[in-house]
């Protein structure tokens, strides 16, 4: 047999049954709280405080920055090396993993006479479609060189869609410089 | 007719519905945002700001408005939107339904006295658009038609959602519709009259009806008598939320269970017919009930019959219109307070109410008052 569980219910006072003694009571709970967020003296007002009111942050004048977290993934970016080397050698595999197809490589080779030549491939041209990224970070986790980065950056605007499509150019003022682990085309190893 | 009467007459219609009642409508919007924001710890509109640069200017101008210029960005973005018709509703209809919502609620405020008699020379202009001696009756009779508007947007718009929204606002008319003329039938026994300025002018004399403490007000009389008023007054004010479909009651647009009710389907100018609509039900139904339970536009205490404030003069008429914005704004407040407090009732609850418990309560107030009228000298 199965056990059958009488789940007790709430006793209803008077006042309860007539609703109007606890739409009063709600009323009055609501007018107080009105009260002590205009004074500011909400439960966690002080913890959550931006505005001044309430715990909304008034974003353009206040921002996230301060306290993004060390895992924040932004906008995609590519960086050079310390000897200002483009890093990527376009092996097209961050093109092969990205899963809404938003980054575009054309490779290109490096003339002989150029100081990186035994580099031999650098893009010609490398776009992310900034309309189409997810911010997955797939591209730079495949990323044999640590030539892509996902920065802390989150603002992309732009007035048409030609505008949110970076370019290679676009990408390396993103990501600048950054002094990495694989040396393998460096002197310096 | 006399052609002063009737220029008086048109100027009293321009200035309460495009001086009075249409900005009042904008700024409970405005009031609904904020307060609520208030409530829930929020911001609301606060930013809005006079955009000069796009009339050529170096700047927009940036003034510490708090947002007050919001509700005319509203009704410019509410003029320029794209005015959508689906191609499966029934066209004449859906465009006659916006507007069936919209203008009984204009129409209800003529018959409002918005201040006392003002004397202009051997003039008295009473200052309602219509002074009429029928003022109760034409209220419910115009603003019933407001349903008219609601269901006709749900059968027009020819889908489900709003098909629910039309139904469920005809249901809950018939509901507390009985309960909200019968609760004003003590006011009627006690008045003798259903002029609703001389409602006003016989509560600036004998004590506002649910606050009687002057005038004959003071008697046993008056004291028995409040037993009846504040329970019509109770009845009276939850059949105007449900009248104006605010929120405990606000079945017919319910947006977590029929997407946006009866407007599903509109948008631009329509939709903001209907929004405008609900607000402006909500002023009239908030000048209703100062009208009838809170003295009008007289000041407390009798001080309205002093010899300047009955004089008819052009300040003690102001003042006297001061008074009454001054109780319905907070009446309006009263109403935001009340949707940002208590949580929608369900459909079935809603009749219950209406047809169970207020139209009884209704039915026996109206015998008690008589009870009381007759044996209470």
């Amino acid at each position: 047999m199965a056990e059958i569980k009488v789940i007790k219910r709430p006793q209803l006072s008077l006042g309860d049954k007539l609703y109007l003694p606890a739409i009063a009571k709600g009323l009055f709970l609501t007018f107080t709280h009105a009260i002590s967020s205009l004074r500011g003296t909400t439960r966690g007002a002080k913890k959550m405080r931006s505005s001044g009111l309430g715990v909304t942050m008034q974003y353009p004048e206040e921002k996230w920055d301060d306290s993004l977290p060390e895992y924040y993934r932004g906008v995609p970016a590519l960086v050079t090396n310390e000897e200002d080397r483009e890093k990527c050698v376009s092996c097209q595999l961050c093109e092969f993993i990205c899963p809404p197809k938003a980054i575009k490589i054309t490779p290109g080779e490096i003339p002989s006479d150029d100081p990186w030549a035994k580099v031999e491939k650098r893009p010609q041209a490398f776009d992310i479609d900034m309309t189409r990224c997810i911010y997955c970070g797939m591209c730079e986790e495949v990323c044999p060189e640590e030539a892509i980065f996902l920065r802390k950056d989150y603002v992309v605007t732009g007035s048409d869609r030609s505008e949110m499509v970076h370019d290679k150019d676009r990408l390396y003022e993103i990501g600048g410089k950054r002094v990495g682990l694989v040396n393998k085309w460096n002197d310096l190893k | 007719m006399d052609p002063f009467f009737i220029f008086i007459t048109v100027v009293k219609i321009i200035t309460i519905t495009f001086l009075v009642v249409l900005p009042m409508v904008a700024y409970a919007v405005y009031a609904e945002r904020r307060f609520s924001a208030i409530l829930q710890d929020r911001v609301g509109p606060n930013r809005t700001m006079i955009p000069l640069k796009i009339f050529g200017a170096k700047k927009d101008l940036n003034l510490p408005l708090g947002g007050l210029t919001q509700p005319i960005a509203d009704g410019i973005k509410f003029l320029l939107k794209e005015d959508f018709t689906p191609n499966h509703v029934r066209k004449p209809f859906y465009w006659l339904a916006p507007a069936l919502t919209m203008v009984p609620s204009l129409v209800t405020v003529a018959v409002v006295p918005f201040g006392s008699d003002l004397r202009l020379g051997d003039r008295i202009i009473p200052l309602s658009v219509a002074d009429i001696n029928i003022g109760p009756l034409f209220v419910f009779a115009v603003s019933s038609l407001a349903v008219y508007g609601i269901t006709l947007a749900g059968w027009a718009s020819n889908s489900k959602y709003s098909f629910f929204g039309g139904v469920r606002a005809c249901a809950q008319m018939i509901s507390y519709e009985i309960a909200l003329g019968l609760s004003i039938i003590p006011i009627l026994l006690i008045m003798g009259e259903l002029n609703l300025n001389e409602i006003v002018k016989y509560q600036a004399a004998n004590g506002w009806l649910i606050f009687p403490f002057w005038g004959e007000g003071l008697s046993l009389k008056g004291f028995l008598l409040l037993i009846p008023c504040l329970i019509s007054f109770i009845i009276f004010t939850v059949s105007i939320f449900a009248e104006t479909n605010r929120m405990p009651f606000d079945l017919p647009e319910c947006e977590t269970e029929l997407v946006g009710g009866y407007h599903t389907e509109y948008s631009s100018m329509k939709f903001a017919l209907f929004f405008l609509g609900e607000y402006a039900a909500m002023i009239v139904g908030s000048a209703l009930i100062v009208t009838l339970f809170l003295g009008g536009w007289s000041l407390p205490f009798g001080w309205s019959e002093s010899e300047f404030m009955s004089s008819g003069s052009i300040p003690a008429a102001l003042i006297h219109v001061g008074c009454f914005l001054t109780k319905v704004i907070a009446f309006i407040l009263f109403f935001i307070w009340v949707r940002w407090s208590v949580p929608r009732v369900r459909y079935d609850q809603l009749m219950k109410l209406g047809w169970v418990v207020f139209f009884e309560a209704a039915l026996v107030n109206v015998f008690l008052t008589a009870f009381i009228l007759y044996y209470v000298r």
